[in-house]
């Protein structure tokens, strides 16, 4: 299963599934990553982590741990 | 008749600036009722009756977020006659899924197509006629940072609120979503007005917690409800909640598609400016840099320039010599004088000392946070912090901290979460901060003439015990629950106004000398009540320090610290008057030694204060006097953080708590090993304390996240 947690960076995804539940599902989404939303992943932060993504023409730093909820392909 | 209008839009789209556009100088900032959220209200300018109220800016109307409960409890509980919902046109796509919620609140709502001026210089398009039509909406293209159009949003809401037509949610799902909500609409036409029916059936649909606390329903209808959700979720093969947010975003793409014409540039100035700042490579030099310069000029160079004056030309000179020769020209009693020069602008005027360098310090976190660049710092800094509880934005509190708390405690505004918020509050001030250098020298040169390494392991120890409390406090009910997701954006960088980065500046630094000074002033009446009257002789009445109902006060209470090896009355006292400044320890002790105004560097002093405690108990009440309660200013800070006095409690008896803990286990096991004591009760205590110390650092504790996420994969 990939996740946009181990999607290297410089490539597009889209969104196949979210999980979890409950705020943290719902945070995810209401920032616009829903099914079948490209993703651009730009780069990782200097200490490995957050990550930092173009989704819906705008900049979002996302956890690796909440990355690992989005399923992707 | 008086018109209320809120102001709604995603975070970093501008809406202070509208704000501060719209209302001029007539601001009002404080707190939504029993929450730290804050709540912005002001005059419309030129009219009277049109009170704008700025919501704290949200993604959504979610049940989840503070900010966003407060919005929907307003929206819903105090129906504003208007809305202005201000919309980032160069990040429209997100924006508008706000929009689409907004709309659902029965409210004659007007958009504002902001940074408009941006969008256009990149070449793009945006249609705000099809847009309009779309949400059956007045839109109004608008740039707040240079003040157009914000006018002219304002009066087509005020004219829509005259009229008192509501804008109808135009938006539609997908049938069998609509479907649904049709049929839940069936079961609650009876109870809710025509206006809020879009709201509360998509709410109802949601599985929202809190729509219960608008109306009840009978369990039938509940059971009925339930039911066409559960069909719904079947057939889309998703929950409920989810299929909504997916449908909204769904609907906006293809909105944007027509009425949106994007010319794909290349990089923006903001990527470019990114590709450098946070680079992997460049971006922590690049932050040490920028810390370091703001560190540097508004704590140490011109900071101290400016605090130096205030305290010892301002308050220290003028005032102090203007307030005596005044008293003593209306024969004013020699207490009268005692409790205003001494008292009153002594205390106070220490604590005001610190307002020029408040506001330099603002000025730059204003312009760091107007310009994009602390959402950055995060970004650079989370993975640190997060270990212990804590968000990448504590750091900047924590670098504050070492100049001085005040500022530091206030500068945690700058963190979202309201958890990470409260938890930077609560251990910032560990890092040792200006006036509690003097300590150190006092102690140091006193009992650790030669050694060099007394005053770094103050630092030292500062900083382990943010780690240790970020530890700690993580795994305690306090800080529990559901922890929420790390999802920030990254706004586009831009250049602040200079009018928001003042007006931001000044309210943040009015709010402390207001109600700082409050609490301090009184703080300081009473200190200096007790230190300068007693019984002397059968009378009561002024006395010297040593006959004062302090000193009183410090024998009464001086046993507490025995175990920490400085039982004497004047150390109780030195460390109680520490409470109105740290520097206040040092002078205490030279009044107490009858040494007059003596300062850390008077052979005297070294001296006596040499005499009075061993290594171990010097130590040791260095260790508590850095990490206790801090002063009043920083107390007083606290409490208008935390909105209230049960989390200022917490925090204060947590801090001493800790701090007596550390001194103990420093006194009772240092005495041992470097005193030759034997190894009695008070050291088994020692290792108590310690063994306690450590298994709740390392005790086991789950987080609720986990467990969902762990079920999920192992399903798959």
């Amino acid at each position: 299963m990939k996740t946009l947690k181990t999607t290297g960076c410089n490539s597009t995804v889209t969104v196949t599934k979210i999980n979890g539940s409950g705020a943290i599902k719902r945070r995810i989404m209401d920032m616009g990553i829903t099914k079948g939303t490209p993703i651009f992943v730009r780069k990782v932060a200097p200490l490995g982590d957050p990550i930092e993504i173009t989704v819906r023409n705008y900049e979002l730093s996302i956890r690796k741990a909440d990355a690992d909820l989005i399923e992707v392909k | 008749m008086s018109i209320k209008i809120a102001l709604a839009g995603n975070p970093n789209c501008g809406k202070t600036t509208m704000f501060n556009d719209l209302t001029g100088s007539s601001q009002y900032v404080g707190n939504w009722p029993g929450v730290t959220v804050e709540k912005k209200e002001g005059k419309l300018r030129d009219h009277k009756d049109v009170r704008i109220v700025d919501l704290p800016g949200i993604y959504s109307l979610s049940p989840y977020t503070l900010e966003e409960v407060v919005s929907r409890d307003f929206l819903l509980g105090e129906r504003p006659d208007a809305i202005i919902n201000i919309v980032d046109a160069t990040n429209i796509e997100r924006n508008l899924y706000l929009t689409t919620q907004l709309a659902e609140a029965g409210i004659p709502m007007v958009i504002a197509l902001n940074m408009m001026d941006i969008v256009k210089k990149s070449g793009d398009r945006i249609d705000a006629q099809k847009l309009a039509a779309a949400f059956g909406c007045p839109v109004v293209e608008t740039s707040a940072l240079k003040g157009v159009g914000s006018m002219e949003v304002a009066n087509r809401a005020i004219m829509l609120a005259q009229k008192g037509a509501h804008t109808p949610p135009q938006h539609n799902f997908s049938r069998v979503v609509e479907d649904a909500l049709e049929a839940i609409g069936d079961q609650i036409s009876q109870q809710v007005k025509p206006e809020l029916m879009r709201w509360y059936t998509i709410k109802l649909f949601e599985r929202d917690e809190k729509v219960g606390d608008y109306f009840t329903l009978s369990s039938d209808i509940k059971q009925r409800i339930d039911d066409i959700i559960a069909d719904c979720e079947k057939q889309l093969d998703d929950d409920s909640e989810s299929i909504i947010t997916n449908e909204r975003y769904e609907y906006i793409r293809q909105l944007i598609q027509n009425c949106v014409h994007k010319k794909r540039p290349g990089m923006t100035l903001s990527d470019k400016i990114d590709r450098v700042v946070t680079n992997r490579w460049l971006a922590l030099p690049i932050f040490a840099a920028v810390m370091w310069l703001v560190y540097y000029v508004s704590v140490t160079s011109l900071g101290t320039i400016v605090t130096d004056w205030t305290n010892d030309v301002l308050f220290g000179g003028y005032i102090t010599e203007w307030a005596t020769a005044g008293l003593a020209a209306v024969g004013a009693a020699p207490w009268l004088e005692g409790l205003i020069v001494d008292g009153i602008i002594g205390g106070v005027g220490a604590v005001l000392g610190f307002v020029p360098q408040m506001f330099i310090l603002f000025f730059f976190l204003s312009i760091l946070e107007d310009c994009g660049y602390m959402a950055r710092v995060a970004f650079i800094m989370d993975r640190i912090f997060r270990k212990f509880g804590l968000s990448g934005k504590s750091f900047i509190p924590m670098l504050i901290s070492s100049g001085c708390g005040v500022p530091g405690i206030m500068a945690t505004r700058t963190i979202e979460n309201e958890k990470d918020r409260k938890m930077t509050i609560m251990v910032t001030t560990f890092i040792p901060c200006g006036a509690k250098l003097p300590i150190i020298a006092l102690i140091a040169g006193a009992l650790f003439p030669e050694a060099s390494w007394v005053a770094p392991s103050m630092y030292f120890l500062g900083i382990a015990m943010v780690i240790l409390s970020g530890i700690i406090l993580k795994k305690t009910r306090l800080f529990a629950g559901d922890p929420a997701p790390f999802v920030m954006e990254l706004p586009q960088y831009h250049f602040p106004a200079p009018k928001g980065v003042f007006i931001h500046m000044w309210e943040r630094g009015k709010a402390f000398i207001i109600k700082a000074g409050t609490v301090i002033f009184v703080a300081c009446g009473v200190i200096w009540f007790l230190s300068s009257f007693g019984f002397a002789n059968g009378n009561f009445g002024m006395v010297e320090e040593s006959q004062s109902l302090l000193a009183a006060v410090g024998s009464f209470i001086a046993p507490i610290f025995a175990p920490l090896g400085f039982g004497t009355w004047q150390a109780a006292v030195a460390t109680v008057t520490g409470l109105v400044a740290k520097e206040n320890v040092v002078s205490t002790f030279g009044v107490l030694f009858g040494l007059g105004e003596a300062t850390e560097e008077d052979p005297m002093l070294l001296q006596s204060v040499a005499g009075m405690f061993t290594m171990v108990s010097a130590y040791s009440f260095m260790v508590f006097n850095m990490l206790c309660a801090p002063c009043f200013a920083a107390i007083g800070a606290i409490k208008r953080e935390m909105g209230g006095w049960k989390w200022t409690g917490i925090t204060l008896a947590y801090q001493t708590g800790l701090a007596y803990v550390m001194a103990f286990i420093i006194n009772q096991l240092g005495s041992v090993i470097f005193l030759g004591k034997g190894f009695g009760m008070g050291a088994v205590l020692g290792c108590v304390c310690i063994i306690a110390i450590l298994w709740l650092m390392f005790r086991s504790y789950n987080p609720n996240r986990n467990i969902p996420v762990k079920t999920v994969q192992q399903v798959n």
